[in-house]
């Protein structure tokens, strides 16, 4: 009954305010980039939740595939060396 | 490890090793008390659940604009006008981010907006009784969005990551429409012996019903124990009814009003709140489309839809004509 509007969906991030970075704050659908925006701004920043937002085209993030997330995040893994907590002896060094 | 290919459903009796290893890790995911992504692999009957949880939710919202948008033009004073636009829009914006939850377990927006508007989807059966007077405005906001936060606050932990970042939103921003509710009734109930009266037959108008919002009692809600064990749902329905029938119990005092429930009293014995006897005939009756306002909210829905296509139109061709320009 009613007709298909099929437009594209768009991820919409926001920055809160000067020195941090955008989060993702969710999706929304629009038919071009300009109303995509407008919409983000009327659905994501009611209460001055964001001074900057973006919106890009869902089908342009390129994403890490779940299933081989074991295998595509191995390389941190047994070297715990690359964090400060590793270093025992030196405990107890003032600034350090 | 490669992405398993779906198998057909009947072929075999047996699960394959690859669909054995993905139960194993989703039911890890929720043993661990993690949340389920978009793109993990779920059994089909949780997609199918939330899906229709999450949809049934976002119609809820939608159709719920409209008892309280029918008030906008008759609010008392341009700050209560104000405030009522506020809440209704946040309705909107509420129903927008669920259906973006709802989409990403593989339904898209056309084909649940759809099933809104061709009266195959449920949406919460309280939107089904109209708002007689201004009181109302103040009883709804006090009941009605009072229960949906005491049901939605521990959904802001459902298993299904979008759902619960959905509800977190949603919960910070309604706070404020149950307040504006309650102090609805508090002015009127501090007005004039007619104002009282009116504040007075809201409350009796809406207490059963917002009662009715948390479902059936247990013992006849044979999906909620599936919910639970999937952690979708955390509490059951009539704990969550408890709840809320003590907050409101307290609450109503300050208000100088009473319950219509008379024998409603805490059972020190049993530990739990003893309320009236819920009409549970005329809840399915609603929830079937018989109530007091189905109808009209459903074609008002339909008529709104309708009458916007020349914009949803207007949009889509200019759109097409910019990308047009921008390729040329």
């Amino acid at each position: 009954m009613s007709q298909k509007s099929n437009w594209p969906l768009w991820e919409v991030f926001v920055r809160s305010s000067r020195g941090l970075s955008h989060v993702h704050a969710g999706s929304l659908h629009a038919p071009d980039k300009e109303m995509a925006l407008r919409n983000a701004r009327d659905l994501y920043t009611r209460r001055n939740e964001g001074i900057s937002l973006w919106v890009v085209l869902s089908t342009d993030i390129i994403t890490s595939d779940p299933d081989s997330k074991d295998a595509f995040f191995e390389s941190p893994q047994g070297k715990d060396y690359r964090h400060a907590t590793y270093y025992k002896a030196s405990e107890g060094v003032k600034h350090l | 490890m490669a992405p398993t290919t779906p198998q057909e459903p009947g072929l075999s009796a047996v699960p394959s090793y690859e669909e054995q290893q993905s139960q194993a890790r989703f039911d890890a995911l929720i043993n661990d008390d993690s949340r389920v992504e978009p793109r993990d692999w779920m059994p089909e009957p949780y997609r199918k659940t939330l899906t229709r949880q999450v949809s049934q939710h976002a119609h809820s919202e939608i159709i719920g604009m409209q008892p309280e948008a029918n008030w906008i033009t008759r609010a008392p004073s341009l700050k209560r006008k104000s405030i009522l636009m506020a809440k209704v829009q946040d309705e909107a914006g509420h129903g927008l981010y669920l259906y973006s939850a709802a989409e990403t377990l593989g339904t898209d927006r056309d084909e649940l907006n759809d099933q809104l508007l061709t009266g195959r989807a449920k949406y919460s059966s309280i939107f089904n009784y109209p708002a007689r007077t201004w009181a109302d405005m103040g009883a709804i906001g006090w009941l009605v969005d009072g229960a949906a936060i005491a049901n939605q606050v521990p959904l802001c932990r459902a298993s299904y990551g979008p759902y619960g970042r959905a509800m977190v939103r949603i919960c910070k921003e309604e706070s404020f429409h149950q307040r504006q509710g309650f102090e609805i009734l508090l002015s009127l109930s501090r007005g004039t012996e007619a104002q009282k009266k009116m504040a007075q037959e809201a409350i009796n108008r809406f207490y059963e019903p917002s009662l009715m919002m948390f479902g059936p009692p247990d013992d006849q809600s044979p999906n909620s124990a599936q919910s639970m064990a999937w952690k979708i749902k955390r509490f059951s329905n009539d704990e969550l009814r408890q709840r809320f029938v003590g907050m409101i119990e307290e609450q109503v005092k300050v208000l100088g009003m009473t319950l219509p429930d008379p024998d409603l009293h805490f059972d020190e014995e049993k530990k739990q709140w003893i309320h009236k006897d819920l009409n549970w005939d005329e809840f399915m009756n609603v929830i079937k489309g018989n109530g007091p306002a189905n109808a009209q909210r459903l074609e008002h829905r339909r008529k709104a839809h309708r009458e916007g296509a020349w914009v949803r139109e207007a949009a889509t061709a200019y759109a097409a004509k910019q990308e047009q320009s921008e390729v040329a």
